[in-house]
């Protein structure tokens, strides 16, 4: 087994570390700066082309992805359905002139950008109700055309909502998702990405969550080659709540990857990250990056951010990169835990010593594993759906 | 007429100092329906001896044999041994997260009776042996002995023992961490079972206490890794009283 773990923990109070040379080093090479710092652009060209060693792509197979990140994209609206008569939710295609396009945020790659730079209409979404409905998005024939997308969430002042993004079939998208949390606002955004083999998905998240809002963003990510969901989400008032979850199965063959970013912009803001992962086969390959970013004037923020692996078989390969800024001494919280390992031995022998065999030991300990992000979501159908299609990558999976 | 045989059981456990022989030929007969008391000081390997017969990998059985019905039990795996009928209520019980105790439940007894319970008659015994264990019913939608108290991961043991129906139990220390209520609870769901299914017990225990509630016939004290002295109840009564020393003059503790 290879399972790779590494954690590095930048506490910045007066300066950052590695901005001054080491003694032994001469010139010290700085990579990266603070969080806040990086480069944003919506224009494909203001990025040089992806080579894999940038910071953001070193852990991406690049070469799979390449007509994501250079090539040409068909902007055009992607094959979607949408439910129709959900209280309190509306949605239509818009012009890239629409006032809500870029209020959450703005590309920080390559191949974001190149979403951003393609897409001709975007899929604005508003949720305005003040009792809690579902809106769930479906898209299952984009085919094998490259692809941008572009897709604005709303949820107004005092609304309540559960959007739902269900990706199914043959993709080669690159997409960006904006997410408006008004005033007091509670909205849950799922993505749930069951794609075929075949199939590579880059989506950069970008989220914006008002005074005493809150966001629950969940990824869930089982099928498709390489599949790569970035959720940005800033606290950008007062009492702004928001929560980051996860749960990935990788299997041969596939990269499931996210980066998370959480930035504490306002005071009081709180913030949840729990991503959990399980890996099967020799080539199975994930990456978490939980970067926390508590700015300034983020005074009296609670946040707490979590990675754990299951890995399953000899060979697979989970990256798992907590990173934490804060650049506040008064704050209530701030922790991380990332985790990587074989199954538990005890809970194994403890469930066959009630008669269950060891392989339905097993698929039952990792069912319960995955189980606790899944049961976030909120609605039953698609944490059924979610629960048989857990249930039929552990039948697939041999051997456990 | 069921019965357990252990006959002459080695078993040693791997260490950073190398292996340690732990059991050193144990001689154990339990029918149906009798309570066997282990008693024993800490380090004398009474708990050894109850994982070795669930099964656990880490304990190495050198040579001996333990037998169910006259089959051997040392071949088995562990879940093989759980469905020929044997049970170990554990003194550390694991957390299983995302597994409620309802779902781990049923998942149990199907595997145990090879075919899944009739739902009716199933929730109907799961509701009053949970009431009967005052364990409430939110119990069901917990995931198993997560957040549990002690008090609550043992009667949690004993309702698996009450609806898996095994013919022989292993309870190692039971009692450990019960205050008097909770060990009256416990006490009476295992003598329940015993009534109900003619279940042998294999009482494992550093104290009298739990004596006093779950009456034993046979009385074993296990020092050393194995029985060194057999008698009737009132054996317990007087290690109560002596305590172990008598037993320990010639004896280094976990050597």
């Amino acid at each position: 087994m290879s399972a790779a773990v590494s954690a590095n923990t930048g506490l910045i109070e007066t300066e950052q570390h590695g901005l001054k040379a080491h003694s032994d080093g001469g010139d010290a090479y700085v990579p990266v700066q603070s969080r806040a710092e990086r480069f944003t652009s919506t224009s494909v060209d203001d990025f040089e082309k992806v080579t894999g060693f940038e910071l953001e792509w070193k852990l991406t197979p690049v070469s799979r992805i390449a007509s994501l990140t250079e090539g040409e994209l068909d902007g055009s609206a992607p094959a979607t359905t949408l439910p129709e008569g959900v209280p309190g939710v509306a949605a239509s295609w818009v012009d890239r002139s629409d006032a809500r396009i870029g209020t959450a945020g703005a590309p920080e790659e390559r191949a974001s950008a190149n979403a951003w730079s393609s897409f001709e209409k975007a899929l604005a979404i508003d949720v305005s109700g003040e009792e809690l409905h579902e809106y769930r998005v479906i898209r299952s024939g984009l085919g094998h055309v490259n692809r941008a997308a572009h897709t604005v969430i709303t949820a107004a002042p005092f609304s309540q909502g559960l959007v739902i993004l269900s990706n199914s079939g043959d993709a080669q998208l690159s997409e960006n998702v904006e997410i408006v949390v008004g005033e007091q606002a509670q909205l849950t955004v799922v993505t749930v990405q069951e794609w075929t083999d075949e199939s590579n998905h880059l989506a950069s998240h970008f989220a914006r969550v008002g005074r005493d809002a809150r966001l629950r963003h969940i990824v869930i990510s089982l099928g498709g080659g390489v599949v790569r969901v970035n959720p940005s989400i800033h606290l950008v008032e007062t009492g702004a709540d928001g929560s980051a979850f996860g749960a990935y199965f990788a299997d041969a063959g596939q990269h499931l990857e996210q980066r998370v970013y959480i930035d504490h912009v306002a005071a009081q803001t709180k913030s949840r990250v729990k991503y959990k992962g399980a890996l099967q086969g020799a080539t199975a390959r994930s990456v978490w990056v939980g970067d926390v970013l508590i700015g300034p004037h983020a005074t009296g923020t609670d946040s707490y951010e979590e990675n754990r692996n299951l890995v399953l078989s000899e060979g697979p390969r989970a990256d798992s990169i907590p990173n934490l800024e804060i650049e506040t001494g008064d704050i209530q919280g701030a922790g991380h835990a990332s985790s990587t390992g074989r199954f538990d031995d005890e809970q194994l022998f403890y469930l066959q010593s009630r008669g269950i065999p060891e392989d339905e030991a097993r698929r039952l300990v990792v069912r319960g594993f995955l189980a606790e992000i899944v049961a976030q979501i909120g609605s039953e159908q698609v944490e059924s759906e979610l629960s048989a299609a857990i249930e039929a990558e552990l039948t697939r999976a041999q051997g456990i | 007429m069921s019965n357990l045989e252990i006959r002459d059981l080695h078993v040693s456990v791997e260490t950073e100092q190398g292996t340690k022989q732990i059991l050193r030929g144990v001689d154990l007969s339990i029918g149906e329906g009798e309570t066997h008391a282990i008693m024993g000081p800490n380090g004398s390997g009474k708990s050894t001896l109850a994982y070795a017969i669930a099964g656990h990998p880490k304990y190495t059985v050198e040579s001996g044999s333990v037998k169910l019905d006259g089959e051997e039990v040392l071949t088995m795996t562990v879940d093989e041994r759980a469905r020929a009928g044997l049970f170990l209520a554990m003194q550390y019980p694991v957390e299983i997260p995302g597994v409620s105790v309802s779902n781990f439940l049923r998942t149990a007894k199907t595997a145990i009776d090879g075919t899944a319970p009739p739902i009716r008659g199933w929730i109907k015994d799961l509701d009053s042996s949970m009431s009967q264990l005052r364990m409430d019913k939110s119990f069901r939608e917990r995931n198993v002995n997560e957040g549990f108290s002690g008090g609550e991961k043992k009667r949690n043991e004993i309702l698996q023992l009450e609806l898996l129906k095994p013919k022989f139990a292993v309870l190692d220390e039971t009692d450990s961490g019960l205050d008097v209520d909770a060990l009256k609870i416990v006490s009476e769901g295992v003598n329940r079972a015993k009534a109900n299914t003619g279940l042998g017990i294999l009482l494992i225990t550093h104290y009298n206490r739990i004596l006093k509630y779950i009456q034993p016939d046979f009385v074993h004290v296990f020092v050393a890794g194995k029985v060194v002295e057999q008698g009737g109840p009132e054996l317990a009564v007087r290690l109560e009283n002596e305590g172990y020393d008598r037993f320990l003059s010639n004896v280094n503790v976990g050597s």
